[in-house]
């Protein structure tokens, strides 16, 4: 498996994300530098990981989703690339299109950060096929800004289209429907708050966020 | 009546959002933007009917609240 | 632009004593001119110059084996083997937070950083100590969500892990808080940078953010009569900019890794003077600035504001001039301003030109060698009330009331605002003694504590002193780490008043015997005087920092007891309950004399626990609320109920006696420690047990849900939602 996790100069997750990718594929993916304009030839996997890529003062998410390489990532996805958002990450992937509804600020207006329990909604995508359908995970959460929102309109064929990935447990910051992941319609682009990346050690108190990595190790494994 | 709030950052107080948005212009093409700055606009819904009485009222809600007087100046419109 | 004369008032606006103007005639030989005086305000005054508290720090340890760098530098430096090294330190935000508390504490969380990624290590920890007033005073609320999302905003955005540090709530504090940042870096011992310039002609570089009029003292405005722009100069809040913070961080990593620099200073208070006179002293070197090439973002600042301006996210540099190229590559690739300003030179003087005009032609060493310094009277603070008689009291009624004040209450209200988990190394986060986090890519552990009890300190500097190293000795001993070194941040009144400067010097002293016999030493630290309002002077509060190494992960002691396991006390409990939680917080009384330490049960207690860690599951220090407040804590945390049926006494429950520790133990274990212990001549008892779902203190039990409630739920009844 080949991935590339996207730097931008406010990332603060990136090596993190890459850590995480190498632990789960044993390969150490590319890092690619926001101002580039393509995704490194025969990339599996593009990686968009947490942080404040410019700041995040205006929208977070906005200044990064017009950025060269966003360009690019949406190209790929278009052609039917793989890629994960993760906190700042989804909200990039909101900014840019690829992933319906927007990240407003938590409704208690304040950041968040704790180990939040999930439950898996699905298992039908190449992120969450090794997990079980209604499991519950327990996937560290820390956001300002990670109250999704969408349409009635829209969450009624999000549902009708199996694309909730993951919901909160407890709802933290009063997204709707309580999502906390959400997928694209071909199912190959995922955005999600939480952190599973905090969670692939049994030293950082756990290891369900790992699984999410070796589905997409075995899913882009030759059959 | 209705009334509107416009806060800013004093001048000379660094705005960080207004940098990375200039930055962030100038990257997607606009060239000559020199500078930016970003504030907030409050408006508020009076049961005062007097434009007076209303204007100090919300004068004393920005002394109080909605801004911080120690980086921020207000500026306070009141529509009939 | 015509500077103003210098005038009595100017002189006293600047904070200089007219002894200290006349050290300055002496020193030029001449009136300085308004830049001049600037200058030295700057270096003269107590933040820069310690020159109350220089004669007292000189006595504190910092030597060992252990130390790389002591203070004096931006950081302190420690090895912790294999070619690696932690740098760290804590530094007070005080003043500028109670102004503005956002800014004020996210300029402080952000002024911390800078100085441990100067000397070259990427921050991996952070942690606060915070003091406000009574809950209940008008200010508090707004200080306590300013703070605590100023320290949250900056962090989290700049992306470091909080992993620690303490609040306190007394009416002490009510015109004063304290905002105590600590931040840890990891460096390799061979690429560690420091401040002294060297090699004359080398060019002196300006990296970071521009320079605005921010935090340009109060002296301006005095001033400012001789000009009709008033209003244009007011001195502003410093605004911190944590996404420049974070690229800052990036390009200096980038560019130290290419030999380009030579030295590197960050621009904290009088940001341009202080740095460029701390880099041209430590190498014996002058140092010529040329104002008109700092990058500026508002129009027609003066030299004299240049040199005092405060703006955040700066560093200065002195740059190998071969690698002028490759620097400006990386700091362009970031998006940062880099400008040569200066350049070293061989004669002693500090030149600071400003269009085409010399605006300062100073002595460079006498601004720091020749700063004043004072041996400042003391007395021996008045003894505290002496203890009346303290009534039995229903333990759990007790324990409730404790667990209804933001003192003891669970502090998730705050942390919870906080990244604990960014960098995905952080092993135990706040809330559960010393902060652990794993040294990336090694199963090395490093581990963070900082703490304070000023009523000890207030009661008897010298053990309060001693109590403070105590307490962080024992919060790393329980987490199985071996304590290495120590920062101080050293909180106090006014030192003119000789009862404040007893405290100062009671403290000093009890913290350097505690350092010595811990083997500790202070390798970093900051003073902050003058804490007072209105004559009313804070609690004396020396906050000890301090940083411990748990060789292997698998050496790390737990903080969950599990059901059915014995609850150990180690060390002598006398009962001691002077200056007690108890007495505060259910008396309302602060009587009596601080706990004493004795240091030698304290090394021999932390010893038992780190050589027989094995046997232990889950371990707590004993401090203020006693064994009562920690064995439920322990047990809160690990969702369970705890019974202690050894004793049911006020005193044995409540008492604040030093030295000890609360173990989990299965019984076999348990049975095994008890041996040890007694051939080691380390007192150890049985003091009850943890599981069900029942808090049980001697007679009195309560259910752990209703305690649970009230404990996690107070700072939420006191400040609203978080």
């Amino acid at each position: 498996m080949k991935a590339a996790v996207i730097v931008f100069p406010g990332s603060n997750c990136d090596r993190d994300l890459a850590d995480a990718f190498e632990r789960a594929s044993g390969r150490r993916p590319a890092m690619v530098w926001h101002k580039e304009t393509e995704i490194p030839a025969g990339t599996d996997i593009v990686g968009i990981p947490g942080g404040f890529s410019f700041g995040d003062y205006l929208r977070c998410g906005a200044i990064a989703a017009r950025s060269p390489i966003a360009r690019a990532i949406v190209d790929f996805a278009r052609r039917g690339g793989m890629v994960i958002g993760i906190c700042n990450g989804f909200q990039v992937l909101t900014e840019t299109g690829l992933l319906p509804g927007a990240l407003m600020r938590n409704a208690g207006l304040k950041f968040i950060c704790r180990t939040e329990p999930l439950i898996v909604e699905t298992t039908d995508s190449p992120f969450t096929r090794n997990y079980a359908r209604g499991e519950e995970i327990r996937i560290p959460i820390a956001h300002h800004d990670g109250n999704y929102q969408v349409s009635e309109a829209e969450l009624a064929a999000l549902r009708d289209a199996d694309r909730i990935a993951f919901t909160y447990a407890h709802n933290p910051n009063g997204s709707v429907g309580s999502i906390a992941g959400v997928l694209s319609e071909n199912r190959r682009v995922l955005g999600m708050m939480p952190h599973p990346e905090r969670r692939v050690d049994p030293a950082q108190g756990g290891t369900d966020g790992l699984r999410l990595f070796t589905s997409i190790v075995d899913a882009l494994a030759p059959a | 009546m209705k009334a509107k709030v416009h806060v800013m950052l004093k001048k000379g107080v660094l705005d960080p959002q207004g940098e990375a948005v200039r930055h962030a212009l100038g990257a997607l093409g606009f060239s000559g933007v020199e500078g930016v700055r970003v504030g907030k606009e409050i408006e508020l819904e009076l049961a005062e009917s007097d434009p007076a009485r209303a204007e100090e009222m919300v004068r004393e809600m920005c002394e109080k609240l909605l801004a911080n007087t120690v980086i921020e100046t207000y500026r306070v419109e009141i529509e009939p | 632009m015509q500077e103003p004369k210098i005038t009595d008032e100017i002189v006293a606006a600047h904070g200089l004593k007219p002894d200290e103007y006349q050290r300055i005639l002496d020193l030029l030989g001449r009136e300085p001119t308004f830049t001049e005086l600037g200058i030295f305000s700057a270096m003269w005054n107590e933040h820069c110059s310690y020159k109350s508290s220089k004669k007292w720090l000189r006595t504190l340890p910092t030597e060992g084996p252990q130390v790389i760098q002591g203070p004096g530098e931006n950081a302190g430096v420690v090895d912790i083997g294999d070619g690696q090294a932690v740098v760290f330190k804590m530094e007070s935000h005080n003043h500028p937070s109670y102004i503005e508390p956002y800014q004020g504490a996210a300029t402080g969380v952000g002024g911390i950083l800078r100085d441990v990624f100067t000397m070259g290590a990427r921050p991996i920890a952070a942690m606060d100590a915070l003091s406000f007033g009574e809950p209940d005073h008008p200010r508090t609320p707004r200080l306590v969500h300013g703070v605590v999302e100023g320290i949250g905003g900056y962090g989290n955005c700049f992306g470091v892990p909080n992993v620690g540090g303490e609040t306190r709530f007394h009416a002490a504090y009510n015109g004063n808080c304290l905002v105590n940042a600590f931040a840890a870096g990891l460096a390799d011992t061979d690429k560690i940078f420091y401040s002294a310039a060297s090699g004359v002609g080398m060019p002196v570089v300006y990296l970071g953010a521009k320079t605005g009029r921010d935090g340009v003292g109060g002296a301006t405005m005095a001033s400012a009569e001789f000009d009709e722009t008033i209003e244009e100069k007011r001195p502003t809040v410093q605004v911190g900019d944590p996404f420049t913070e974070k690229r800052l961080l990036e390009a200096c990593l980038e560019l130290m890794e290419t030999g380009a620099v030579i030295s590197i200073q960050d621009m904290g208070a009088a940001g341009l003077t202080c740095s460029a006179v701390e880099m041209g002293d430590k190498g014996d070197l002058g140092i010529r600035l040329d104002l008109d090439r700092v990058p500026v973002r508002e129009e027609g600042m003066t030299a004299y504001e240049m040199m005092l301006s405060e703006s955040q996210e700066r560093m200065l540099m002195v740059l190998n001039p071969e690698k002028e190229d490759v620097a400006r590559q990386i700091f362009e690739k970031w998006d940062l301003d880099f400008a040569v300003v200066g350049e070293t030179i061989a004669e002693d003087r500090f030149l600071v030109f400003h269009g085409n005009e010399l605006k300062a032609d100073l002595p460079l060493k006498a601004l720091s060698g020749e700063a004043p310094e004072y041996d400042r009277p003391w007395v021996e603070p008045p003894a505290p009330a002496p203890l009346g008689e303290v009534p039995e009291v229903d333990p759990v009624d007790a324990l409730r009331i404790l667990l209804g004040s933001p003192n003891y209450a669970w502090k998730g209200w705050i942390w919870e605002q906080y990244d604990t988990s960014v960098m995905a190394d952080t092993l135990r986060g706040p809330g559960l003694g010393a902060g652990l986090v794993r040294v990336h890519g090694t199963d090395k552990v490093l581990a963070f504590t900082a703490d304070c009890t000023p009523r000890y300190v207030a009661a008897n500097p010298v053990e309060g002193g001693r109590q403070a190293v105590a307490e962080a000795f024992r919060n790393l001993v329980a987490a199985g780490a071996r304590p290495l070194a120590t920062t101080d941040n050293l909180n106090f009144g006014n030192p003119e008043k000789p009862e404040i400067m007893g405290q100062f010097v009671g403290a000093i002293k009890g913290i350097g015997e505690a350092c010595r016999a811990l083997d500790m030493p202070i390798v970093s630290g900051n003073v902050s005087l003058y804490n007072e309002t209105d004559g009313e002077p804070i609690l004396p509060t020396p906050t000890i920092g301090a940083v411990g190494l748990v060789a292997h992960i698998d050496e790390v002691i737990g903080a969950l007891p599990e059901d059915g396991q014995i609850a150990l006390l180690v060390g002598e409990t006398a009962g001691h309950l002077g200056q007690s939680a108890l007495l505060a917080e259910v008396f309302n009384r602060e009587e009596g004399d601080a706990p004493p330490v004795d240091l030698e049960a304290e090394r021999r207690n932390g010893e038992f626990v780190l050589e027989n860690r094995e046997l232990v599951a889950a371990a707590t220090d004993l401090s203020d609320g006693g064994l009562a407040l920690a064995a439920f804590e322990m047990a809160e945390a690990a969702g369970i109920g705890v019974t202690i049926d050894a004793d049911g006494s006020t005193a044995f429950l409540f008492g604040e006696d030093q030295g000890r520790y609360l173990l989990a133990a299965g019984f076999d274990q348990a049975e095994a420690l008890m041996v040890r212990a007694a051939e080691a001549g380390v007192p150890i008892r049985a003091v009850g047990r943890f599981g069900g779902d029942t808090v049980r203190l001697g007679e009195a039990e309560a259910p752990l849900a209703e305690l649970s409630d009230i404990y996690r739920n107070t700072f939420a009844r006191l400040f609203g939602d978080p």
